[in-house]
């Protein structure tokens, strides 16, 4: 696939096409695969990767990529696909400006979930009919693929590119996921049981805002945290109130507007599952007021920018059965 | 639920009013000379959409143990729309707040409209005792903000 894709994007710079390509190379570890922009031939020819731990959306750096001259191809994954509609549709991409090859998607994998089976020292891995042969400084280690793939891949909603001008592969579908079983998990909790459960998650936040700034839809110029006077600007919490609210209002301003491309909890250094606070606006919103899947298309109206007249109150909060 | 039962806990609701409806239904709940608890301080807003959650969130903050928010009538906004947004918005506030094991009784949005002076004063004196029984708000206070 890399091979395939490196040659892609020759092809295109060569025909001018394009003038820059976005993809990923390698970081600091084996693991760390970070998004890059790449200008020459000679420069994807050395450094550009496609593996399995290829899972940063780029999306997000298209908002200022897609407004410099000239185009950029970026390769876009299902997932970032849906995030790349969100933004056209909130205009926050030039979509002319970018040339976008679909490729297949995941799973990918969490090294953190290598690391757990204390497998150390990752020099590469190698999926042989998913068993997972990881190349270490100590050694060759195995373990099964499924148990080191990404929460968020385990929980996929779809292998289907939204948008694209040339799809690398077969197209994918909608898949019918299980990705609410948790939130669904937690809501029948009791109050308490859930207050316990969220404030052992919440309490271990440092706000690095990692969270934030990986958020495909958090792409405000001025953020609400940067503001000083909003008493929660960036530091760390001070108290259980500061991180209830950083993280309430996180969720709650891309609350209609999340793909749920998982990217929160992939980043989190304090593995805190993120995700569950934006799925459970998601399924609000799909329960109160029909089916939505942002960034499916670029027409309809978000839920929050749209209402109708016989919308239910917000007591049906209230009446909820478990206390 | 924990009920609590010391009866002299004087409850503090925060009261964010729509100033076209709300503001005025309390203002005629005063002129006719109707008792709901000095316990509700009232905000007024211009319209009820103009609250945003932090509102919410930084009035539990500062030691508020009940947060309502009271707006026209869904059809009668002066802005013709802006309580549809609220109640959108506040619905799925109030249900993440629930999510987050916060009590869901502790918050409310009720439509009053500038002739509901009564309707203010008793919506005002229920949900006074509702939070009396619920107790301080232990879960979204800020430690350095309460009272010595």
């Amino acid at each position: 696939m890399q091979e395939a894709m490196i040659n892609k994007a020759k092809q295109l710079l060569a025909d001018g096409t394009v003038n820059r390509v976005i993809g990923w190379k390698r970081g600091e570890f084996a693991y760390d695969i970070t998004p890059a922009v790449f200008e020459t031939a000679e420069e994807l020819e050395k450094e550009f990767i496609y593996d399995d731990f290829t899972a940063a959306n780029v999306s997000k750096y298209l908002v200022k990529e897609s407004k410099k001259e000239g185009k950029i191809l970026a390769f876009l994954k299902p997932c970032d696909t849906y995030s790349f509609n969100q933004l056209t549709k909130e205009h926050r991409v030039v979509r002319e400006n970018v040339y976008i090859v679909g490729i297949p998607g995941g799973p990918k994998l969490d090294a953190e979930k290598i690391k757990a089976k204390g497998i150390t020292g990752i020099l590469g891995v190698k999926n042989e009919n998913y068993t997972l042969k990881i190349d270490t400084v100590y050694g060759e280690e195995n373990m099964p693929f499924y148990e080191a793939i990404l929460d968020k891949c385990a929980t996929c909603k779809s292998k289907k590119h939204v948008v694209y001008d040339e799809l690398m592969g077969e197209e994918g579908e909608v898949l019918d996921s299980t990705r609410f079983d948790m939130v669904e998990k937690l809501e029948n909790m009791t109050a308490q049981e859930r207050y316990d459960f969220w404030r052992g998650e919440l309490s271990k936040c440092i706000r690095c805002n990692a969270c934030r700034n990986v958020c495909p839809a958090c792409t405000c110029e001025k953020c609400v945290f940067d503001n000083p006077n909003s008493g929660v600007e960036n530091k760390a919490p001070a108290d259980s109130f500061e991180e209830n609210m950083f993280h309430i209002i996180r969720a709650f301003h891309v609350a209609g507007r999340c793909t749920d491309c998982g990217e929160c909890s992939r980043v989190c250094p304090q593995h805190i599952p993120l995700h569950l606070l934006n799925r459970k606006f998601i399924k609000d919103i799909n329960s109160l007021y029909g089916e939505y899947q942002a960034g499916e298309d670029i027409t309809s109206r978000a839920p929050l920018n749209d209402y109708k007249q016989d919308d239910c109150e917000a007591s049906v909060v209230h009446e909820r059965g478990v206390e | 639920m924990q009920v609590n039962e010391n009866k002299d806990f004087q409850p503090l609701i925060v009261a964010f009013c729509c100033n076209w409806c709300s503001y005025a239904g309390a203002d005629l709940s005063g002129t006719n000379r109707l008792n709901y608890p000095t316990n509700v301080k009232i905000i007024r807003v211009p319209c009820s959409c103009r609250v945003n959650p932090m509102f919410i969130l930084r009035a539990f903050q500062r030691g508020a143990d009940g947060v309502i928010l009271c707006g026209c009538h869904p059809g009668d906004c002066h802005y013709t729309s802006g309580n549809y947004f609220t109640r959108r918005r506040m619905t799925l506030l109030f249900s993440m707040l629930d999510f987050l094991g916060i009590e869901r009784d502790r918050t409310r949005v009720e439509w009053v409209s500038a002739a509901e002076g009564a309707k203010f004063a008793a919506t005002m004196n229920e949900f006074t005792e509702a939070v009396r029984k619920l107790g301080p708000n232990r879960r979204l206070e800020d430690l350095r903000c309460r009272k010595q």
